[in-house]
């Protein structure tokens, strides 16, 4: 479980979020939506120990604070929004990158082919060989997440449930890329590990997510399932402009219909 | 960029390692590059004014009394153990000690540009070096006094890893490093480096000007075995460092965040890092001046050849760096015998331009 409670970040002066409670459960995906400037990446790289906040926040009842980074490395991935690569490696070295921090979890032998299955599951078959700073944008971010997908191979390590925490992993994909990854991250989580991803698009937050978080202004406007969060009022209120929420026949997955810019 | 792909030199390798995979191909290079050293080695030990032939100091070290007919004579056996050998010794050392430098200060850096000589870390050294040399009978005589022979090595240890430590406070904010800053900054800390040094020289007596002129040069002219026992064990300690550097740089190379969250302690690396620069860079100026480039051009060829991972990169580099060290100097004893030419010369006639080409092709991939 990752816990984070009256979570405030401040950079310089200003207050970048203030007091976000958050808490996910092995074998859940979340989805993280609001507007941009909402405090979404700023939350994220607290969580992922990037920036000093104040607050409390734990990875399977361990205060992450505490933690050295071969101990976090061990219990989560991160995917940042954007990674330059300062030398020219290959998409196979850039991948392997991923077992820099130890055990990923597939048995000791198996670690040279990891590289491999790690890039056939992002459907990047045969890009090994190729050089990362050729790759266009959404295969970069593909190869970013084949490595992240080796550092935690294995949705649980010794019992103990591990996590994805992906910084907009579709940002730059085509609409295929997008549900395969979200697929990828939705398999993580139903075979025990947690996952919380940074979404834009709210109808794949819908489709895909169990919880959804709404952060609005540095702080959370809403959090619950898609059903119980996404509702005209409050996604029009907080990305402020005029937004029509409605639900498959089929299904009780919620959609939303952009209506226009103004309120 | 295609002259990074698989098919270089040793693309029959290709098909038979993972594709991307050039591990293999590093190791290949490897080894190969000791064997290039091994015969630099025999090289230099068999050339120079004096005729000692490379067949008879071999034979001499391979079997030392075998027949005294065919062994070295005494004039001989002087040259090769007290005059050459030392001196190759040190030319492996400084050898490797420059391009490992270089490769972990650009990984440090993230950038192949990064050099402790272009960027004033050798500037600082020299500082430290000249303050000992003018200044250590009178107002640095207690350090002196305590260090004895360490105290020149150690003093341009001091001063490279504070012009190390600066500069990466300077031109690093928040986890990223701006190039421009960090050439900028280094061309002012070495400058500032440069006009202290000035003062000193200023300050200099005749007998210290003459020892700092010859120093000045670059030259591994002068050495003796006392000098590798002063410098040896802190060049030793940088380059016995490197290796456990490696897979943290690597990841370094994804940015200070993802290496974070990869499992490497960013800060301890970064320190361990700048101060087995300090001390490899350091002591390697203290006793042989500056010697410029090894640590650019070393590292960058090898890059081209088996990719830029630390863990086969830096033993890579030390290997060639010497190997190419050892060439210079070679070239520095003979190519106006019996006079020599300092060794800096060499390297600065040959790496200008590579730097150059290294800029210019640059250009067109990557905005400086």
């Amino acid at each position: 479980m990752i816990e984070a409670r009256n979570i405030s970040v401040s950079i310089g002066r200003k207050r970048i979020i203030a007091d976000v409670d958050f808490e996910i459960r092995p074998g859940e995906m979340a989805a993280i939506v609001g507007p941009n400037g909402s405090g979404k990446t700023t939350f994220l790289k607290a969580v992922s120990g990037d920036l000093p906040y104040t607050g409390n926040i734990s990875i399977n009842g361990r205060d992450i604070a505490a933690m050295k980074p071969w101990q976090a490395a061990a219990m989560r991935a991160v995917l940042p929004q954007a990674t330059a690569l300062s030398f020219p490696f290959t998409v196979h070295e850039v991948v392997k990158l991923g077992l820099t921090g130890g055990r990923s979890g597939v048995l000791p032998g198996e670690d040279e082919r990891l590289p491999d299955r790690a890039l056939a599951r992002v459907d990047l078959d045969g890009f090994a060989g190729r050089f990362y700073q050729e790759l266009s944008g959404g295969e970069q971010q593909r190869v970013q997440l084949a490595r992240v997908l080796c550092q935690v191979w294995a949705p649980v390590l010794d019992g103990s449930p591990r996590y994805l925490l992906l910084d907009e992993p579709v940002s730059s994909l085509d609409i295929k890329h997008q549900l395969i990854i979200m697929n990828i991250a939705r398999d993580f989580a139903r075979r025990g590990g947690g996952v919380v991803a940074i979404l834009h698009d709210l109808n794949l937050a819908a489709m895909f997510a169990d919880r959804i978080f709404v952060m609005h202004r540095g702080g959370l406007a809403a959090a619950g399932s898609p059903q119980s969060v996404l509702s005209d009022e409050l996604i029009s209120r907080v990305f402020e402009c005029r937004l029509k929420v409605g639900a498959l026949p089929a299904g009780n997955t919620p959609f939303v219909l952009p209506q226009s810019a103004a309120l | 960029m295609t002259d990074h792909a698989a098919a270089g030199p040793f693309g029959l390798m290709k098909n038979r390692a993972t594709d991307g995979d050039r591990s293999g191909r590093a190791r290949l290079v490897i080894a190969a590059l000791c064997v290039v050293l091994a015969l630099t080695v025999l090289f230099s030990l068999a050339s120079g004014a004096s005729d000692a032939s490379a067949f008879a100091v071999a034979r001499d070290w391979l079997f030392p009394s075998s027949s005294p007919a065919d062994a070295l004579s005494a004039r001989d056996r002087i040259i090769v153990y007290d005059i050459r050998l030392p001196r190759v010794a040190l030319g492996v050392l400084i050898g490797a000690a420059l391009a490992v430098s270089g490769a972990v200060m650009q990984g440090l850096f993230r950038n192949p540009l990064a050099d402790p000589g272009i960027v004033g870390v050798s500037n600082g050294a020299s500082l430290g070096a000249v303050s000992v040399i003018v200044l250590g009978g009178t107002v640095l005589a207690p350090l002196t006094g305590l260090l004895g022979i360490y105290a020149l090595p150690t003093a341009a240890f001091l001063g490279g890893l504070a012009v190390t430590l600066v500069l990466y406070r300077v031109s690093t904010r928040r986890g990223q490093t701006s190039v421009a800053t960090m050439l900028l900054a280094g061309i002012a800390l070495g400058a500032m480096a440069l006009a202290l040094t000035g003062m000193l020289i200023f300050m200099a007596d005749d007998r210290q000007l003459r020892d700092l002129t010859f120093w000045q040069l670059g030259s591994l002219a002068g050495a003796t075995w006392g000098k590798i026992a002063a410098a040896g064990p802190i060049i030793a300690l940088g380059l016995a460092v490197s290796p456990f550097l490696a897979r943290g740089l690597n990841a370094l190379s994804l940015g200070e965040a993802t290496a974070n969250h990869l499992g490497i302690p960013v800060q301890r690396l970064k320190y361990v890092a700048i101060v087995a620069v300090a001390a490899a860079t350091g002591a390697s100026v203290a006793v042989s001046g500056g010697i410029g480039f090894i640590g650019i051009v070393v590292p960058h060829l090898l890059r081209l050849l088996i990719g830029p991972d630390n863990r086969y990169l830096l033993p890579a580099s030390a290997l060639l760096g010497a190997s190419l060290l050892l060439l210079a100097d070679a070239v520095s004893r003979t190519i106006v015998a019996p006079a020599e030419l300092p060794i800096g010369i060499i390297t600065a006639a040959v790496g200008g331009p590579f730097f150059l080409w290294i800029l210019l092709r640059k250009r067109g991939i990557v905005d400086l």
